[in-house]
């Protein structure tokens, strides 16, 4: 472990303007939530009162359950969106100075001076140890502060910090066995994913006990609950996972060579299939199997979701004063519809996720250099960048489709109305469709005009869902809200749908995608270094 | 002869700092012309603007005649490109690279591509990730030579190869010659130059200080002479043309200008001499002046 705090201050000083920035904005989220709601409802009455009006199926598959009808209860509720993100980045951190420096060659060249072989994982986990401290502890200081309760703000911190530091964890195993940081990034990404929809399965039932939701990661850090009685032994059962995840990472580390995973690679063909020989071949080849990851995904997701819907529907039935409350509500949709289009809007962004990191392999592609060889061949700009372009905009289109057909497929057999929601379901899906392209048209365009800043795509779509899951919440004027495209779809099934916002979001899309690529042909190709 | 390559004037920044200062470079048909120059002396930057990755900020860029930046696709069947930093795609295997660069560019000789990858004794087999830095360079080279492209650009092809593959590498380059290929071939490696190259472009810091033929160059350098005299000599380091002279007894080592090589074998003989050793100056020798010149202007 010789030489991890250089390391470490190495990654501090490669970090310093993202790592504060991230850590500072998203860890202040959960107070500003705090005092926003303590504003709304400055009366705990009211404050009861609305907890009761949102205690529907649809939000509880979203956030998760209200553990208290009180203001740290709420808050706790409602930022566990942040969470989700707060892990994120953390596993994403942990990659980036662990996997993604090992294949970037860059650990052999420190490796080769006075550093230990364990000296770049432990410094990856420091940093994530000092993104979760700061993380968790503004989200304790700014819950307090906006007048929640110590204890639980205490716990909520805690929450926080061990999110952070569990999948912090997680990445780091994961980085020993794979042996591409993007593959690595990928995966965790994956386990993020699958723990939120197993708590989102879990919880659509309204069991609050479901094993679904206690065995997933995030469901299980919401067992803690804070505000409600917290359940301190949870945090110990969590604590407990990551020491063991690192001391697995530190043993798997310890076992292999560097540059190795744990999965050793395979001969291949000596020819190339005639499918390869072409721009779009070779992107088919480079974004194939990402794309199959995803499609089975939304498959997974939707067949899930979709049948728990239909025991939503049975809770809110055997509750009349839960059905009153969403009928206050009153957007005329039925229960179902309205669950479903919540997990639709969570898909919605998933595939404008899909679409960015489609988009973003352009890039990547071109700063890894390996676009130079082709473009002196003789391939044109557009013709290169269209074959990734597809993918960005068709993989999450076919993606939301494919979702919508087994979301209606779970559905339509649950509720007993068959396969006429599975044409309203996919219809759902499409509906996404036009928000999701306009995104990855923004990315396009900073790949054109501002290629050093095409990885702002990921801070755009935080942003966005930001936005739709907390603007309201913040007391946010419209005007801010419209900035986000999926605030202007409408909301299906069962919502109405007029056209000019979708016509308007497509055709806007293609300008910034127009412009992305006027830009792509008249930029230099990045030449390293 | 008619130009393959002609560069005039060509200025290149990236921000603030200049990359190419007015760079002049003539590459004629059927030749193989070293580009040599120091690292970062802008060797890679100007290989960038003529195959149109770059843009060029002033100067003209002439590549068979046409603009590589507004031609680039319909130039780039006609060449082949080796770059000095050969990334490969690392789940892709090294054979499915080779057939996908020359199928982009137009076409490939699978002949020659199974009987380059034999001579270079590369495993086609493997993937991109597990290659070294000198087989992916050869990834890079069997893909070039075995296409027909009439010009190959070739940036520092072998950086990474190992003594015996460098010496297959310059028996294919000189193939190429015979089979009547240009070949632009940027190197720091001076030795291979002095192999390989029929003209040379020496640049620095963006800017050509020197074209020419070896021969050509040559002449306007010294020439290193060790010396055993019958005794010892006088007046040796008055002559002119004469420098560094080291007299040590009856032994003297000194460098002359080519220039002045007769009067001062002349000089030599008179004293008498029992032994002799000349070295043509080598390129590393020409280089090594255009530093000193430089740091002369410096102070």
């Amino acid at each position: 472990m010789t030489g991890t705090w250089h390391l470490f201050r190495l990654a501090l000083r490669r970090d310093r303007v993202v790592l504060p920035l991230w850590t500072i904005l998203l860890g202040l989220f959960p107070g500003l939530v705090a005092s926003s709601f303590a504003s709304l409802y400055p009366d705990p009455a009211e404050l009861a009162k609305f907890a009761a009006s949102m205690s529907n199926p649809s939000l509880t598959a979203v956030y998760g359950p209200i553990w208290a009808p009180n203001l740290g209860g709420l808050t706790a509720w409602r930022s566990s969106i942040v969470l989700l993100i707060v892990a994120l980045a953390t596993a994403f951190i942990v990659i980036r100075h662990t996997r993604a420096e090992e294949e970037q060659g860059r650990r052999e060249l420190l490796g080769a001076t006075v550093i230990g072989r364990q000296a770049g994982l432990v410094a990856g986990m420091l940093v994530a140890l000092l993104a979760s401290v700061v993380v968790g502890g503004l989200t304790a200081l700014g819950t307090a502060a906006a007048g929640a309760g110590g204890t639980g703000s205490i716990a909520l911190g805690l929450q926080y910090f061990l999110a952070c530091l569990l999948f912090g964890a997680i990445a780091a195993v994961i980085a020993q066995i794979t042996q591409g940081a993007r593959t690595a990034r990928w995966i965790a990404g994956a386990v993020l994913i699958g723990s939120f929809l197993l708590r989102m399965v879990g919880d659509a039932g309204g069991d609050l006990n479901s094993p679904l939701s206690w065995i997933s990661p995030i469901g299980l850090l919401q067992r803690m609950r804070p505000f409600a009685g917290e359940r301190w032994w949870v945090a110990a059962v969590v604590l407990l996972a990551v020491v063991v995840l690192s001391a697995v990472a530190y043993r798997l580390n310890a076992a292999r060579d560097l540059d190795a995973g744990l999965i050793a690679p395979r001969p291949g063909p000596a020819r190339a299939p005639r499918s390869l020989l072409s721009p779009l071949g070779l992107a088919w080849r480079l974004q194939r199997s990402t794309l199959f990851g995803w499609l089975i995904g939304y498959a997974v997701l939707g067949l899930f979701l979709g049948s728990a819907t239909d025991a939503a529907v049975d809770a809110v039935k055997d509750s009349p004063d839960l059905a009153d409350a969403i009928a206050r509500i009153g957007s005329g949709a039925s229960i179902g519809d309205m669950v479903i289009a919540a997990g639709m809007a969570i898909i919605g962004i998933g595939a404008a996720g899909q679409g960015i990191q489609a988009a973003l392999r352009a890039r990547g592609e071109e700063s890894a250099l390996r676009v130079e060889p082709l473009l002196a061949a003789s391939v044109g700009r557009l013709r290169w960048a269209g074959g990734h372009l597809l993918f960005a905009f068709g993989g999450p289109a076919l993606g939301l489709l494919v979702a919508g057909l087994f979301l209606g497929i779970g559905y339509g057999a649950g509720s007993g109305e068959g396969a006429g929601a599975i044409g309203r379901v996919v219809g759902a899906g499409a509906g996404q469709i036009p928000a999701v392209w306009f995104t990855v048209a923004i990315v396009v365009l900073l790949f054109g005009l501002l290629p050093q800043l095409t990885g702002l795509g990921w801070a755009v779509l935080a942003f966005f869902l930001l936005l739709g899951q907390l603007g309201a919440i913040l007391q946010l004027s419209q005007w801010a809200l419209d900035l986000s495209p999926f605030t202007h779809l409408p909301a299906l099934p069962g919502g109405e749908v007029t056209a000019t916002p979708l016509v308007w979001l497509v055709a806007l899309a293609a300008v910034l995608t127009g412009a992305g690529l006027a830009g792509f042909r008249r930029r230099d190709i990045a030449s390293g270094g | 002869m008619e130009n393959v390559i002609s560069v005039n004037g060509l200025v290149k920044s990236f921000g603030r700092t200049r990359a190419l200062d007015g760079l002049d470079l003539e590459v004629r048909r059927g030749e193989v012309h070293g580009f040599l120059g120091p690292n970062g002396a802008g060797k890679s930057t100007a290989i960038r603007v003529l195959l149109g990755l770059l843009r060029a900020d002033a100067g003209t860029t002439t590549l068979f005649g046409g603009d590589p930046w507004r031609d680039a696709v319909s130039l780039h069947r006609r060449l082949a490109y080796v770059p000095g930093d050969v990334t490969l795609w690392p789940n892709l295997t090294g054979g499915e690279v080779i057939d996908l660069l020359g199928r982009l560019r137009g076409g490939l000789d699978t002949k020659r591509r199974d009987e380059l990858i034999e001579r270079f004794e590369l495993d086609p087999r493997k993937k991109g990730r597990t290659y070294s830095k000198g087989n992916r360079q050869k990834v890079a080279l069997v893909a070039a030579l075995a296409s027909d492209a009439e010009l190959l650009v070739l940036d520092e092809p072998t950086s990474g190869l190992d003594p015996l593959m460098e010496s297959v590498f310059q028996a294919c380059v000189n193939d190429e010659r015979g089979a009547g290929r240009t070949v632009l071939l940027s190197s720091h490696i001076l030795a291979e130059a002095e192999a390989l190259c029929d003209q040379v472009s020496i640049i620095r810091a963006g800017r050509t200080v020197e074209t020419g033929t070896l021969t050509e160059l040559r002449h306007l350098t010294r020439t290193a002479i060790h010396a055993e005299l019958a005794a010892s000599p006088n007046g040796l380091g008055s002559l002119p043309g004469v420098h560094d002279l080291v007299v040590e007894g009856e032994r003297v080592r000194f460098q002359v200008d080519n220039a002045e090589l007769d009067t001062v074998l002349r000089a030599l003989t008179t004293v008498g001499v029992r032994g002799l050793t000349s070295q043509p100056p080598t390129l590393e020798e020409l280089f090594l002046r255009h530093y000193q010149k430089e740091e002369e202007v410096v102070r």
